[in-house]
């Protein structure tokens, strides 16, 4: 199958900017999420199916286009985590804001997820984009086999590497500045989950409390009593807007500045290891020269030539890797700035939809004494 | 003049007994007495005063009799004198004093007018017009009267014209009282009550009208002044109670008139076997109907809260209860006129009487004028033994007050002692008393040790906004606000220390005992209720006690999440600076750290949020549970109430089954006693069904008025809570828009 991916590299058959995941499915532990994208040809559009582990395909499949130069310096579009069904608190807080709602954040990301494959110039050259997005088969579900790019998670003593000190002052600086931002975003995303999740408790208890207020209505004749049933009525419905204002509330801020930190964090994991990859790469090319100076004369050919061919890996990574950070700071911005803006206008939208929803109850309040 | 000898006990220590044991006799002796003296200066003054006001003919006659006869006594009395010349002295008073007569002639014509009249209208009248006269004479009145007080007080040799002259205003009241009687006894009750009373009112118009006769006097020699004095206090202090009892507010300025007047009632509430039996046996429905009417500022069973404030004001000034007792001992039917004067002599207040006026009438409007908050609460003292202390100011144009504003300190176990003792005079009537809040170990604690968190500010404003609230409800309730312990506790600089928090704490102890025996007894009496109201109020307060409570738990949870909202938003605010800090692209930075900024304010909004839920709702929540248990109090009580009366009830059964017995065995002896036992069972029985009805009533309408009073707070609240909620939202407008600009400049 690799074979065949080398070869065509073909442009996508698809609007890259159509790409949308529409739905999800669920089926026992599984999820289906359904993918609609629009045909470049004519007005016809590509509906298929995928599970999660089709997602893990196209990835690998990115990861390990060998052929391609310079691949490692490619900040790959981060794949959200597994989505649980039964999710465990763990697994939640791994997902971060995607565990949220009724999936619709985690179809979001996906979505982002698949046009920023799609958007990609090197990435959307792969084969296995075009057949993930178009084919009505389910592309190979077979078990992925492990790859060295897989994740941070590998050999403790490969984090050692993370410390070497880079031969190249802009990598340097921005394998430093990375891990500032790395922290501080994942931080921010958390906090802001936290205040996402208390607005969602203040929702459910606003709802109780409306609730439990129309409990407090008795029934009967006396006018006193039914007054203060109209008050307790009214009172609820009143908190029954607060519940409202609170759940869109907390709704814009998960589908705005939610999604884009959550985003923006994981694209800086990616990013950082990016940036891991070239600096292991680093490390192989100093080992390779080191082994080079110090070889005997019978092995110093062979070795000169390993040193060339990690130089030259060396030099296309890092080409690729400058014009993937750039193009990410650029990109990252612009995401940021969007969610921003959205987000604000969102909840200026709301706030003033609340703000005439709490004029008018307390002018009935005002009406009623 | 069994009466006369009893003003001065000392002196003649029999006559009071033969006052007491005879008051019958005395009592047709005064109304024989009355009825000549009626008979004769009636005829001739009456034509002249028909129309107009006895200002000008009582002027005159008056200040000569006042001068011949009271000089007399004066000089001649000041020994120890027999009882006999008092009387002769009252006798020739009596005669002269034909003005007085005339005035109470003018009942007369009163009640031709009654009779023709709506009660309602005259009402009106009379008002304007005794608020008039009484300003007017008011402060001649307490020039004239504050030093014979003291000269009572002081000296035993002005008693005695003192006496004479009370003897010869005697005559007055029993004379206002003979019309009144007869009307009583013609009219339909209701009709009456309101005729007399304004009847009464009119006629102490008069009387004070003769007051004003001090102006005339005062011309005279100082002596005379003097002397008239005397006269004129006693004219008014003596035979009417109410008005004996006005002078003494004037004096001391710290009772108001109303809660006088109320004084004035109990009485013969407190005392009705010795003193008054006369007039509860004649006329007891009649004084009591004139009681609740008249008063103006009370509601129907005023009467009760009579017997309360009367065992107040005995334990507060004896001289002048003996006083009091004397005034009203005196004209045995003049009770009921006492009341309406009182009434009239509240009048000159204006403002409170309207209020009361209106309470009374229609209970929607039982807004004071008053305004009571608790401030500047503040940490006095260290360690265990430190406590808090509070500003309690109040504002108020109540006339009763001294001042339109004033502030006193209070700590924390003061308003526990005001709460203990307003339940322990109120509560046993059926009275919803407000509960202040508890003591609070746990918050008390964490104060005293002094730790500045935010949890013991919280606990310190929250307890400060329950204080204010609860005396906001004192003085809110008509019957509440009359109470002397409410004024002092809100006038006095130095409070007498309440019972030691330590004590209280025991009385807590205590209470739970009580209220374990209390749940045993209620299991154990099976009321058979005969009233559905009550029973069916009784189950709705049970539920709403419950849904209180779980509306109550739920509010606290939502005010527990909105104080985590500002925490996290806080902490969101702090992480989303360090982004921007991080940040290389400088639009971007900025904007990030202007987001910081906008999460800062809004935490402040969440903050504000929490508050607002937790004063408005949380804290008005708990308010109504504490209230509702106090509404199961007064159900309680009026179930005690009941429960004395079924217990009367049984010993009559059982007393009768005795005598019975005694009968049937022949012991006259032993049956003497049963009759005498049957009797005074007999009378506990009406007393304590009386007082069970009387209990229902209150009862009844305090849950009324709790229930109005309830849905009023209620949507006073909201609407002041909406209003915090729009604010709020309008500001995080402003914060948004404040920021689309920014987030829109990155680039």
């Amino acid at each position: 199958m690799m074979e065949e991916v080398k070869e065509a590299a073909s442009v996508l058959s698809v609007h890259d900017d159509s790409i949308r995941v529409t739905e999800v499915l669920k089926d026992g532990d599984t999820l289906t999420f359904i993918i609609v994208s629009q045909k470049l040809s004519g007005t016809g559009e590509y509906h298929v199916d995928r599970t999660y582990e089709d997602f893990e395909w196209l990835q690998q499949h990115l990861f390990s286009q060998e052929d391609v130069p310079g691949i490692q310096g490619v900040i790959f579009p981060p794949l959200p985590a597994k989505p649980q069904v039964n999710a465990s608190s763990r697994s939640i807080k791994q997902l971060g804001f995607l565990a949220l709602g009724e999936c619709q954040p985690y179809c979001k990301a996906l979505e982002a997820f698949l046009q920023q494959v799609a958007t990609h110039t090197i990435l959307s050259k792969n084969k296995a984009v075009e057949v993930f997005l178009t084919s009505s088969d389910p592309p190979g579900r077979q078990k992925v086999k492990k790859n060295i790019f897989n994740r941070l998670s590998q050999a403790v003593e490969e984090m050692r590497k993370e410390g070497h000190k880079d031969v190249d002052e802009f990598f340097q600086n921005e394998r430093d500045h990375n891990l500032v931002l790395t922290g501080c975003t994942k931080t921010a995303a958390e906090k802001f989950l936290d205040v996402v999740a208390t607005e969602q408790k203040i929702a459910v208890a606003c709802g109780h409390f409306s609730t439990a207020l129309h409990l407090c209505v008795e029934p009967g004749e006396d006018p006193d009593k039914q007054a203060f049933s109209r008050v307790c009525v009214k009172l609820s419905e009143v908190f029954e807007s607060i519940k409202k204002n609170m759940t869109s509330v907390a709704e814009n801020n998960v589908n705005t500045l939610g999604l884009g930190l959550d985003l923006e964090s994981r694209y800086q994991e990616a990013e950082r290891e990016m940036l891991f990859r070239r600096t292991c790469k680093l490390v192989e090319l100093e080992n390779a020269r080191r082994n080079a100076e110090k070889a005997k004369p019978v092995k110093k050919a062979a070795m000169e030539e390993v040193k060339k061919a990690a130089e030259t890996e060396f030099e296309q990574i890092s080409g690729v890797a400058k014009q993937e950070i750039e193009r990410f700071q650029g990109a990252r911005v612009e995401m940021l700035q969007q969610a921003l803006v959205s987000w604000c206008e969102k909840q200026l939208l709301t706030a003033k939809e609340s703000a005439d929803q709490f004029n008018q109850h307390l002018e009935v309040f005002r009406g009623m004494a | 003049m069994a009466t006369s000898s009893e003003r001065s006990p000392p002196p003649f220590p029999d006559s009071e007994d033969q006052d007491v044991l005879d008051t019958e006799e005395v009592r047709g002796r005064d109304s024989d007495e009355d009825e000549d003296l009626f008979g004769s200066p009636s005829t001739s003054p009456v034509t002249g005063m028909d129309t107009t006001l006895t200002s000008d003919v009582s002027m005159k006659p008056p200040s000569d009799i006042m001068n011949d006869p009271l000089i007399e006594p004066m000089s001649s009395q000041t020994e120890n004198k027999p009882t006999s010349e008092p009387s002769d002295d009252f006798f020739d008073l009596t005669n002269n004093v034909s003005v007085v007569a005339a005035a109470a002639t003018k009942s007369d014509d009163f009640v031709d007018i009654l009779g023709s009249e709506t009660g309602a209208q005259r009402g009106e009248v009379v008002k304007a017009d005794v608020t008039v006269e009484a300003t007017i004479d008011k402060s001649e009145v307490i020039a004239g009267i504050t030093d014979p007080l003291s000269q009572q007080e002081a000296k035993q040799t002005s008693t005695a014209p003192v006496i004479d002259l009370s003897g010869d205003s005697q005559p007055v009241t029993s004379k206002i009282a003979d019309p009144l009687l007869d009307l009583f006894s013609d009219g339909p009750p209701a009709a009456e009550a309101k005729k007399p009373s304004s009847a009464n009112v009119d006629l102490f118009d008069d009387e004070e009208g003769s007051d004003i006769f001090a102006e005339p006097l005062q011309t005279k020699p100082a002596k005379q002044k003097s002397l008239f004095g005397e006269p004129d206090e006693d004219v008014f202090g003596e035979p009417l109670g109410a008005i004996s009892k006005k002078p003494v507010p004037k004096e001391q300025k710290e009772k108001s008139v109303t809660t006088k007047v109320t004084a004035g009632g109990p009485l013969q509430d407190s005392k009705p076997a010795d003193i008054f039996s006369q007039a509860a046996a004649s006329t007891p429905s009649v004084t009591s109907t004139v009681n609740s009417k008249s008063n103006g500022v009370h509601s129907e069973e005023e009467g009760d809260i009579f017997a309360a404030e009367a065992t107040v004001e005995l334990s507060l000034d004896s001289p002048r209860n003996e006083r009091k007792k004397e005034a009203t001992a005196k004209p045995s039917a003049p009770a009921p006129t006492s009341l309406p004067a009182a009434a009239s002599l509240a009048k000159p207040q204006p403002p409170a009487l309207e209020e009361l006026e209106e309470e009374e009438e229609e209970e929607e409007e039982d807004k004071f004028d008053i305004f009571v908050s608790v401030k500047d609460p503040e940490k006095i003292g260290d360690g265990m033994n430190a406590y808090m202390a509070y500003k309690v100011s109040t504002q108020t144009t109540l006339p009763m007050f001294r001042n339109k504003t004033f502030t006193v300190r209070r700590r924390f176990s003061d308003f526990l002692g005001l709460y203990e003792k307003l339940s322990e005079k109120h509560g046993p009537n059926g009275f919803i008393v407000p509960p202040p809040p508890e003591k609070s170990l746990l918050g008390m604690t964490k104060v005293k040790v002094g730790k500045e968190d935010s949890s013991s500010t919280d606990f310190v404003e929250r307890r400060r906004g329950a204080l204010e609230r609860y005396l906001q409800r004192v003085v809110n309730h008509p019957s509440l606000l009359q109470d002397p312990d409410v004024r002092e506790f809100l006038e006095r600089e130095e409070l007498p220390r309440a019972v030691s928090t330590q004590a209280l704490s025991g009385a807590g102890f205590l209470k739970m005992i009580n209220k374990a025996t209390d749940a045993v007894s209620k299991m154990t009496i099976k009321m058979n209720e005969s009233d559905v109201w009550f029973e069916e109020k009784l189950q709705e307060v049970e539920s709403a006690d419950q849904q209180f409570r779980k509306l109550h738990a739920l509010v606290e949870s939502l005010v527990v999440h909105r104080k985590e909202l500002s925490l996290n938003t806080a902490s969101f605010a702090k992480s989303a600076a360090m982004l921007g800090s991080a940040e290389d692209n400088t639009a971007l930075s900025r904007a990030l750290s202007q987001l910081a900024e906008v999460e800062d304010k809004m935490e402040q909004l969440h903050q504000e949020q929490a508050a607002n839920d937790t004063f408005t709702f949380a804290e008005m929540i708990a308010d109504y549970i504490r209230l509702l248990g106090a509404v199961r109090g007064s159900f309680d009580h009026r179930m005690k109430a009941w429960q004395r009366w079924q217990d009367a009830q049984s010993m009559l059964q059982k007393k009768r089954e005795t005598e019975a017995k005694l009968l049937w065995a022949n012991k006259p002896d032993k049956l003497q006693l049963a009759k005498e036992e049957i009797a005074e069972w007999e009378a506990k029985v009406t007393q304590y069904e009386r007082d069970f009805e009387r209990v229902s009533a209150t009862v009844r309408k305090e849950v009324i008025r709790f229930e109005r009073e309830k849905t009023k707070n209620c949507k006073r609240q909201i609407i002041k809570y909406l209003e915090c909620l729009l604010q709020s939202q309008q500001q995080l407008i402003k914060y948004w828009e404040a920021f689309l600009p920014e987030a829109k400049a990155i680039a």
